[in-house]
């Protein structure tokens, strides 16, 4: 076995390795937990590293090759931090969980361990994945490995650093208002998440109910589809979760041609970073070079879906995190004299600043004689969101988009101005929302740092999404290479490493 | 709606309003949204999984049996059950309650709009009923330390988890009860209903029937409503009944001062016969709900809510129409063994023996409802069984037994648990009919009686009865009656 190289390595050709007899599933894991030793001191990427499980059970995978075979066998994964493990520490990244060892295991996760994946660790988060840089984590601040000044996004930071940087093959995220796709397209990755009810929730730890889902955070669109089809169906313990109509079949799609995709007017008007539009225009570019077509359309609604993102996640938020209240696990403020103090000082001690904010919004847009024109309100904004898309799938198959505004920021650069970290989600949270499939995939570099593009489907499309980005994937030929430079260190070196893009034929 | 239990103020007269909110606990065989058994009495916290204790990431799972539980109850109360019907977050923080929120029903709840039809005072009333929904209880605390299991002075509280979790049903009815007398009568025969239903064991002691009642008066014969208070977290009959003749007239003094009642929740005190207001801190709740996003609405297919409908049992109503009928009985006596579904049922038993159904039906609401009531037994429980009994109003019914006698042998049988007949053969009650023996004793008093034969004799026939009397005396009161008077006339006569 030559040395393998997680940086590029994808599942697919991981377990062809394997499958060959190229690499053990030990030596497949070794390569891991060695790029953890190398590179974690600088990214920060996971809040437990489970090195010795993983290597013993990847030795195990190998003995039993014969039990153990299947798809995903001796593949090594991340696992984000807010899904439960047993007799694995889970802690959201927050105090409060304290060192919370879960007595069962997140269904997704289970499906995964079933299917004999390896757990390299749990990845960071912003806590109870409230954020978009991954900065609001009570243990470590993870950095991007494309510059180490900068963060990865968020929530599922940890994630999606980890697989950029090789510290993983694969990752699992979850996703409320893009907290998959956002972090996925500033670090170069691939990230999708799921229509609403895909992928059971039983073992997600809530931050908001109607908007959370559970997804992947690859290397590839092959990658993603691969991962998603071993995480989702109905679950007996989530009754959100749903069959879907289709299985998520595994992409080989190279042409576009006859789609029809939407670019809505409304995500290109507002503060789109001229380096990031330039890599979206040329993306769309793409799409008509491979037989598609595109169209400007509108989503007429979509100014009024982070106020009502704003209202609904953190109104869920406050009777999720309401458990978190000392009397059963997690953390306990010592030494109060009484009921109310023991609970005003854990909740006081546990929760950092960015989660107590939204217990607060959250809390007061429930009250009486404030509902109707809070959560009332975000709730018919909802019903006009999903409305809006109904509307644009009766045009297009597909709305693309940039999935962020704007590459990694500056860690720290966003800290004090939380409206602004809220306009990091503006492209992505409709989807939420809406319930609606999306994937991010990168499509370029901009100031040397990867800018995402976004493709959102119709409830239960994950296949037409994923076709369609496998084919830009290797139209755009984008070289996953993270540098691990510093720019707040010294001087900034020139762009490099992508596949440059002609702007030709581009939307305006 | 009538028969108000008038308060005589000095101003006038009021009348009292009542509404009563109950809580049932139900018997599945699993908690309202998880796997764990539903028991009383096991050891503390061994019916625990992640999802009622709230742990991280655990989600709830409806109870279909629950579902149809809840459903039943609501069409016995004559209630529309909502073809869609949402559950929401009731959210408070205690320890009682793992998750912080109360998974409840708020605006789209299971049911709307019934009635539920009682007796009181031998009227029949009728109380609508507001709404049935579904929730889940909350845990047991237990306060160590203190004073008798009370919060107050105890040192430490623990919490057992077992009850945390069942499910729970809660009917609310509108302020249509006009007297304690018919608050009580309306619980006890709608606990008698949820029993028949199959639903719930309504344990008392258990607290499966809790009730929360609202109470006001107004200026009697007038149709608006006071201001009212609450009564909390009620079990006990007697307490309610208690409670509400301590807070009825005080409501009403303090209006005639002129003075404003408090909306306000109080808490009656059994060792002063009272009620005191709970700190109103306690009570400054905004219980902020909104629709659990972990549950997607309940869509109640209408061929099922049919299917359960079709599977309730014989109702009250039905019930009581039928005895009268088919018994010939008059329609108090079928209100009383009608009204519960177990008396009826034991007093069916009886009458299936081949018993007269009307000497049946006196003894069944004479001394055996008499006998449940003192030893606090529900109908079908104890010794006496409907075998037994119809024994014993065989033996009557055949003259064995003069009714007198029954009444002992009946004592007996509780004493002794034994069967009439042998009881009547070892204490020797039997009836005496048998002539020979009784003309000996008639002789004996018509030779002991000189003065009162020769009134008889001399044109007085009505003095026959003390003579039969003392033939009665002077066998223990077991000569047939019939048979003394015949003998009596045959000598006197002859």
């Amino acid at each position: 076995m030559g040395a393998l190289d997680t940086l590029r390595l994808t599942a697919r050709e991981a377990k062809k390795l394997l499958v060959d007899g190229e690499v053990s599933a030990a030596e497949l894991t070794k390569a891991y937990l060695d790029q953890i030793a190398a590179v974690e001191d600088r990214v920060h990427a996971y809040i437990l590293v489970t090195a010795d499980n993983a290597a013993k059970y990847s030795t195990k995978v190998d003995r039993e090759m014969q039990a153990m075979r299947g798809p995903l066998a001796g593949l090594p994964i991340a696992i984000k931090d807010n899904m439960v493990t047993e007799g694995v520490t889970t802690t959201c990244a927050s105090r409060i969980l304290g060192n919370y060892m879960p007595v069962y295991t997140a269904t997704a996760v289970r499906q995964l361990w079933d299917d004999h994946v390896v757990m390299l660790g749990k990845t960071n988060l912003d806590e109870f994945a409230m954020g978009s840089s991954t900065e609001n984590s009570s243990v470590q601040t993870t950095r991007n490995p494309w510059d180490l000044a900068t963060v990865p996004g968020g929530s599922s930071g940890g994630s999606a650093a980890a697989v950029a940087a090789g510290e993983a093959l694969w990752a699992l995220g979850s996703d409320t208002g893009g907290s998959i796709r956002q972090p996925a397209a500033l670090c170069g990755i691939v990230g999708m998440k799921p229509t609403y009810g895909l992928v059971s929730r039983y073992g997600l730890i809530a931050f908001a109910s109607s908007l959370d889902q559970i997804g992947p955070l690859t290397r590839s669109v092959y990658d993603c589809a691969l991962l998603l089809r071993h995480i989702g169906g109905k679950d007996p313990r989530d009754t959100t979760s749903v069959e879907s109509p289709e299985a998520v079949e595994l992409p080989s799609a190279e042409r576009l041609d006859g789609l029809r995709v939407g670019i809505p007017r409304e995500y290109l008007a507002a503060g789109i970073e001229p380096g990031v539009r330039a890599r979206f225009d040329a993306t769309i570019a793409r799409v008509e070079e491979l037989g598609g077509t595109w169209v400007e359309v509108s989503l007429p609604h979509t100014e009024y879906a982070l106020s009502a993102y704003y209202i609904i996640a953190p109104a869920e938020a406050s009777a999720n995190l309401a458990r978190f209240d000392g009397v059963r696990y997690g953390h306990r403020a010592a030494d109060a004299d009484d009921l109310i103090t023991m609970y005003e000082r854990t909740r006081g001690e546990g929760f950092g600043a960015e989660v107590k904010r939204r217990i607060m919004i959250g809390t007061y847009a429930l009250s009486a004689g404030y509902y109707d024109a809070y959560y009332g309100r975000a709730q018919r904004v909802r019903t006009l969101v999903r409305r809006d898309f109904d509307t644009v799938f009766e045009q297009v198959d597909l709305v693309a988009s940039p999935t962020s505004p704007t590459v990694a920021f500056g860690v720290g650069s966003r800290t004090d101005d939380p409206l602004a970290m809220y306009m990091s989600d503006i492209c992505t949270l409709p989807v939420n929302l809406a319930g609606l499939p999306a994937i991010s995939i990168p499509c370029g570099l901009s100031g040397g740092l990867p800018v995402g593009f976004q493709l959102i489907g119709p409830a239960f499309s994950e296949n037409r999404i994923l076709d369609a980005a496998h084919a830009l994937e290797a139209a755009i030929g984008f070289e996953p290479a993270p540098a691990f430079r510093d720019s707040s260190a010294g001087p900034e070196p020139g762009e490099g490493g992508s596949a440059t893009v002609a702007a030709a034929g581009a939307p305006s | 709606m009538s028969a108000a239990a008038i308060l005589q103020g000095k101003s006038g007269a009021w009348e009292p309003v009542i509404g009563l909110e109950v809580h049932v606990e139900l018997d599945t065989a699993t908690k309202m949204f998880c796997g764990c058994a539903v028991t009383k009495g096991d050891a503390p916290n061994m019916h625990t999984c992640p999802v009622c204790l709230a742990h991280p990431g655990a989600l709830p799972v409806v109870n279909r049996r629950a579902v149809e539980y809840a459903t039943r109850i609501a069409l016995a109360l004559n209630c529309t059950v909502r073809p869609r019907n949402v559950f929401h977050r009731k959210n408070y923080f205690y320890p009682d309650l793992p998750k912080a929120y109360q998974i409840s029903q708020f605006d789209e709840p299971l049911a709307l709009d019934g009635w539920f039809e009682y007796w009181s005072g031998g009227e029949k009333l009728r109380c609508r009923v507001n709404r049935v929904h579904m929730e889940e209880d909350a845990a047991k605390l237990v306060h160590a330390g203190g004073e008798a299991g009370r919060i107050a002075g105890s040192e430490y509280s623990v919490v057992d988890f077992n009850r945390g979790g069942t499910p729970l049903i809660e009917i609310v009815s509108e302020p249509d009860i006009l007297s304690p007398a018919a608050a009580r009568d309306f619980l006890q025969q709608l606990r008698d209903l949820v029993i028949e239903l199959g639903v719930s064991e309504c344990t008392m002691e258990e607290g499966q029937v809790r009730w929360d009642a609202n109470i006001s008066v107004r200026p009697a014969g007038s149709a608006g409503l006071g201001t009212r208070t609450e009564l909390k977290n009620m079990n006990s009959f007697r307490y309610l009944q208690q409670a509400l003749e301590s807070e009825l007239p005080r409501q009403v003094d303090v209006l005639e001062a002129g003075g404003m009642i408090d909306q306000e929740t109080l808490h009656f005190d059994p060792t002063t016969g009272t009620t005191t207001p709970l700190r109103s801190k306690e009570e400054a709740h905004d219980y902020r709900y909104f629709p659990e996003p972990d549950l997607v609405p309940l869509v109640m297919d209408p061929a099922w809510v049919e299917e359960v409908r079709a599977g309730l049992p014989e109702l009250p109503g039905a019930r009581i129409a039928r005895l009268s009928e088919q018994y010939g009985l008059s329609r108090a006596d079928a209100v009383v063994l009608g009204g519960a579904g177990v008396l009826a049922r034991f007093y069916e038993e009886v009458v299936a023996r081949g018993v007269d159904a009307k000497l049946a039906a006196n003894w069944t609401m004479g001394e055996y409802l008499a006998h449940l009531n003192a030893a606090g037994l529900e109908p079908g429980h104890g010794h006496v069984t409907a075998e037994r009994l119809a024994a014993l109003v065989r033996l009557v019914a055949e003259g064995t037994v003069s009714t007198s006698a029954a009444k002992d042998v009946f004592a007996k049988m509780i004493a002794e648990r034994a069967e009439p007949a042998a009881i009547v053969e070892t204490h020797g009650l039997g009836q005496i009919s048998d002539g020979a023996k009784l003309e000996a004793v008639v002789a004996d008093v018509v030779a002991g009686n000189p003065a009162q034969v020769e009134q008889y004799r001399g044109g007085k026939p009505q003095v026959i009865g003390f003579l039969v009397g003392q033939v009665m005396t002077a066998t223990g009161g077991r000569a047939n009656p019939k048979l003394v008077n015949e003998l009596l006339r045959k000598t006197l006569d002859g």
